[in-house]
């Protein structure tokens, strides 16, 4: 029955926009559509985002660790090394503080007015994702195999079991979370 | 003997989810239909009506807005076998855009035919995504055109081409890092984190640091 849902492609299409939806409403009721919210988390003055984030990966690794665990999902855990990991994350965070959204909070923002995100924000991606297709065999090739650590994932590196990982990690949340409570951001 | 009882597991959790996804679907379209309710404040519709006041709040408190997310990604995972990613999406536009201009030469670049522009799950889910906040945005009566934000023009004043120089040049950077790092915000910060992949936190952390120190040089 899964795999019949997984490979009816127009079913996909119309299952990814509901679940479109119910991102982008998620994403604005939390107000992390908004420049302010996200540079506030940058500038250290607002914790919306990593409050709404944390959140989001503590319930979503519960649930997605024990469906894995009843084989009734894959897990697609990405290629990294530090070469595409590290570089691209510090063009991509530069880029960020400069925008003010990230790609998935630029179209949200775009949902909720916001122009700059519209006429500024969403044409210099496509732009940066287009001179990226032309760069791509240099990064490919000189960059992306330096430090090379492969498709592993945190229980793999530190060789402990999924789910005292996942206890680990949800009790390091859950401290983090509360420490943010406390100090009143 | 492990296949039955996965079957059976299978079958409680497809009823459960699809009850779930069907009751969250339902809501929002409950919600047009009570037009009456449209002229008043989003505050007074929360102390009178629960569920649909709660949808028509301007803001969720962080935390229901990420079990929101976290749950989602769920059904992602479970019925399409794909976690939640943004930026492919933007990559696959970008490529359809410039084949319409400049023809089929373009899917010959390498990146093309490992990542084929074309009309998949995740572009739905981009195109969802769009529509899901101006619903959030319109049912909160919160929907605003505005050019500048205001944390923007408290900084760096009212020019509108400073403003758009920086959002564009910052979004070249953003789509050159984005598919550098083979990932965004969510397909690497969300959904690889809570896979627990070492890609996936580096990345966070990395677009994280590098945000916060531009942030706090440019402002």
């Amino acid at each position: 029955m899964l795999k019949q849902m997984r490979t009816n492609k127009r079913l996909q299409l119309l299952l990814g926009f509901l679940m479109g939806i119910f991102f982008g409403f998620f994403l604005q009721k939390g107000q992390v559509t908004r420049y302010d919210v996200l540079m506030g988390q940058l500038l250290l003055t607002d914790f919306t985002v990593v409050k709404v984030i944390l959140t989001a990966i503590l319930v979503g690794m519960l649930g997605i660790y024990p469906l894995k665990w009843y084989g009734l999902v894959t897990f697609h855990v990405k290629e990294g090394s530090l070469g595409s990991s590290g570089i691209g994350s510090l063009i991509f965070g530069i880029g960020f503080a400069l925008l003010g959204y990230c790609p998935g909070t630029a179209v949200g923002a775009v949902g909720q007015g916001s122009l700059d995100a519209l006429l500024g924000g969403i044409p210099g991606i496509m732009v940066g994702a287009a001179i990226y297709s032309v760069i791509y065999p240099i990064v490919r090739d000189k960059f992306q195999p330096l430090g090379n650590f492969g498709k592993i994932t945190l229980p793999e590196l530190f060789k402990v079991g999924e789910k005292k990982a996942v206890l680990a990690v949800s009790v390091l949340i859950i401290f983090v979370l509360s420490v943010l409570e406390l100090v009143a951001f | 003997m492990q296949q039955p009882l996965n079957n059976h597991i299978l079958r409680i959790c497809l009823i459960a989810a699809i009850t779930v996804f069907s009751l969250m679907l339902a809501l929002p379209i409950l919600t047009l239909a009570q037009t009456e309710d449209a002229g008043l404040h989003p505050a007074q519709l929360n102390a009178s009506s629960g569920v649909i006041g709660f949808i028509k709040m301007k803001a969720w408190s962080p935390y229901a807005a990420g079990v929101g997310i976290g749950i989602l990604s769920w059904f992602a995972f479970l019925f399409s076998n794909h976690p939640l990613g943004v930026s492919t999406a933007f990559a696959k536009t970008s490529g359809m855009l410039e084949k319409s201009l400049r023809g089929d030469q373009v899917l010959t670049r390498d990146y093309y035919q490992r990542f084929v522009p074309s009309i998949d799950w995740e572009w739905m889910l981009v195109v969802g995504l769009f529509c899901g906040a101006l619903l959030s945005a319109l049912l909160a009566g919160d929907f605003a055109l505005s050019f500048l934000p205001p944390l923007w023009t408290e900084r760096f004043g009212t020019g509108i081409w400073w403003r758009w120089l920086l959002a564009f040049g910052g979004g070249i950077l953003i789509g050159i890092g984005a598919r550098w790092a083979n990932g965004c915000t969510s397909g690497h910060a969300l959904s690889g984190t809570m896979q627990l992949a070492v890609s996936s936190w580096v990345t966070a952390c990395g677009i994280f640091s590098a945000g916060i120190i531009t942030a706090l040089l440019i402002f």
